[in-house]
């Protein structure tokens, strides 16, 4: 479509996004008029502050937490390839695209060992590979904000970890995440599908 | 010389044919039928336009879905239903999955965020600046489009300036000489007359064309009108057909000058942004202001800011912790002619009053609405949401909860605790933990 195209030429590094993600042209569009939308002083980039502003965003219990997974490294400045990046884990998985991939070439951002990774780092705050029964304590008590009391709270935090936990070390390993996850329909659950 | 003179005849004869054919009329609430010509010959030129789109497109078999549908495909189910869980159910690792999900798609799209961009339409207007997703299709329809250009901006936007001019200068320079007078019935007949003149001349400067549904529920005085908010035009539209007192804050130029004037002749209640903060000040004074039977209706809006005319959000309780009977007046602008919505963080007044004026028309219907109270037992924010429904039922607009100042300010935390709760009773409700039984 002609002036589709010269449209989507807007995006700077569109092709690179592309490959990189797997969005369609036409999605890719519509993300970056989203960010456009989100960026309201047009700075060219997403702070923390323009993500907590999506009402939605900020009552969902998990919303530093997902705010947190666009800005790694302790970054403050989100550019839409980066806000893509995360948006991809999300993209329903292509059948098409399993069948045609090139094993050689890294796995797209959303197969179910990205999808699973995505998950592990919104428990796993200090990146070192593990979530302690600490961080599952911090996450636990991100969901049900002050209606459990600490007790409780501990006794499902232990619980979760011995079975999950393999070779008892008291932490989860990602590895022994992804296997108690084994069963999950990972893909329909952390699946976003774009309309056109 | 020749040219001066030729220019001063020209100006002359202009300003004479806008006197006669516009200004006179207008004064006396007469209409001579040039806007229905206009409104008609419009209608039909984008019903062409929109059929050769729908030819041209429907080759390449494109579908466009209407602007209402969201862009991601969204599971609606309830918490209970998207965590697979019956009650009672013990905490997983994977209930994080839910609550990322419903996080990026929050982020994807949110219902609040897009009330404040210009709706979309579904066919092309002929206006550069809906141009969004339409492409080029043929060349009659590009040059009906150049002739639309021109036709906009070197007939209709000097008219409308002129006409813009004339209408606020007159209301100032009224308003200032009615104030002269002693307070007595003739200076409340003279400055309604003086105020209805001028906003009459003012919707002729926009092409305006409203149309007023009900008018035997025209608020009355001693009660406060209550409406959904998209433009500063609002106001224009409203008090075309009555008579209103304004709130509202204090604002420096050209609308400073306009209130200021306005107060001069008829009791408005304008307050600094400093006491705004003040809710019992600002309470007290419209309290005041309703009792006395003998001044004009207050207009508030309770939503607090512009938002794009698709939906209805939170209205602020304040207005209806005061008492009184409420008008409710419900406003949809046919986003076909124009696009009304104000969207201040894009655009200052004047470049968003140039805006409208370049448009083909603002063509608006006004519903006036049965007055209601508030019934025993039922709070102010009770009594704010059920005013609210009737509005939106009214306009065929949407209904939503959030606060349109959530881009100025943060959301509450109650809201969280909600979802929090929700999620707690899955997973601990039932005693499915050891320790609770012991």
């Amino acid at each position: 479509m002609g002036s589709c195209s010269s449209r989507a030429a807007r995006i700077p590094d569109v092709d690179s996004i592309q490959r990189e993600t797997g969005f369609s042209q036409a999605s890719l569009l519509r993300l970056y008029h989203r960010f456009r939308a989100l960026d309201k002083n047009e700075k060219g980039y997403l702070s923390r502050v323009d993500l907590q502003e999506i009402g939605a965003l900020a009552v969902n219990p998990l919303g530093d937490r997902i705010i947190d997974s666009f800005f790694p490294d302790g970054s403050l400045q989100l550019d839409f390839p980066g806000f893509v990046r995360v948006l991809a884990h999300f993209r329903p998985v292509d059948v098409e695209d399993l069948r045609n991939r090139d094993p050689q070439e890294p796995e797209p951002l959303n197969s179910r060992m990205n999808k699973l990774r995505f998950a592990f780092q919104l428990y796993d705050l200090d990146r070192d590979g593990k979530i302690s029964r600490h961080e599952m304590l911090q996450v636990l008590r991100l969901m049900v904000g002050v209606q459990v009391t600490e007790e409780q709270l501990e006794s499902i935090a232990d619980r979760t970890v011995q079975e999950a936990d393999e070779d008892g070390d008291g932490a989860v390993s990602f590895l022994e995440f992804a296997k108690s996850l084994e069963k999950m329909n990972i893909e329909q659950k952390m699946s976003i599908r774009i309309l056109k | 010389m020749d040219s001066a003179e030729l220019a001063g005849k020209i100006v002359y004869t202009w300003l004479t044919l806008v006197l006669g054919f516009i200004l006179l009329p207008s004064a006396f609430g007469l209409s001579l039928g040039i806007s229905e010509l206009y409104m008609k010959i419009l209608v039909k030129t984008l019903e062409w336009a929109t059929l050769r789109i729908e030819k041209g497109v429907s080759k390449e078999s494109v579908l466009k879905s209407s602007a209402s549908v969201g862009i991601i495909q969204r599971d609606e189910s309830p918490m209970e239903k998207g965590l697979s869980g019956l009650r009672g159910r013990d905490f997983e690792l994977s209930d994080v999955f839910y609550f990322s999900k419903k996080g990026l798609e929050a982020i994807v799209e949110d219902e609040v965020t897009q009330r404040f961009s210009s709706e979309e339409l579904v066919s092309w207007n002929l206006l550069t600046r809906t141009n969004v997703n339409f492409q080029y299709i043929s060349p009659k329809l590009t040059m009906v489009w150049v002739l639309g250009v021109i036709v906009r901006y070197c007939v209709l936007l000097p008219l409308r300036v002129t006409l813009a001019f004339v209408g606020i200068s007159f209301l100032v320079i009224g308003t200032t000489l009615v104030g002269q007078l002693p307070e007595s019935s003739l200076r409340n007949r003279l400055s309604e007359l003086v105020h209805l003149t001028c906003c009459r001349i003012c919707v002729r400067a926009l092409s305006g064309t409203i149309h007023y549904h009900n008018k035997q529920y025209r608020p009355q005085k001693g009660g406060i009108c209550v409406a959904n908010h998209t433009s500063p035009i609002d106001v224009l539209i409203l008090t075309t057909d009555g008579c209103y007192a304004m709130v509202g804050q204090v604002h420096g130029g050209l609308m400073g000058i306009i209130q200021r004037a306005m107060v001069k002749s008829c009791p408005h209640v304008w307050f600094e942004r400093s006491e705004m903060k003040d809710r019992h000040l600002v309470t007290k004074r419209l309290r005041e202001h309703i009792a006395d039977k003998k001044k004009l209706p207050i207009l508030i809006f309770p939503e607090g800011t512009c938002i794009n005319n698709t939906s209805v959000m939170m209205f602020k309780k304040g207005s209806f912790e005061i008492g009184g009977t409420i008008y409710p007046v419900a406003i949809k602008y046919n986003p076909q002619f124009g696009d009304a919505f104000w969207n201040s963080s894009k655009y200052n007044m004047v470049s968003y009053l140039l805006r409208m004026m370049t448009s083909w028309a603002i063509v608006c219907d006004v519903w006036y609405m049965p007055p209601m109270t508030r019934e025993e037992g039922e709070d102010a924010v009770q009594f704010a949401n059920r005013v609210k429904s009737a509005i939106a039922i009214q306009g065929g607009l949407t209904e939503l909860p959030w606060d349109g100042g959530l881009k100025r300010a943060k959301v509450k935390d109650t809201f969280k605790e909600e979802q929090q709760k929700n999620y707690s009773k899955m997973i601990v409700g039932n005693g499915s933990l050891n320790s609770e039984l012991d």
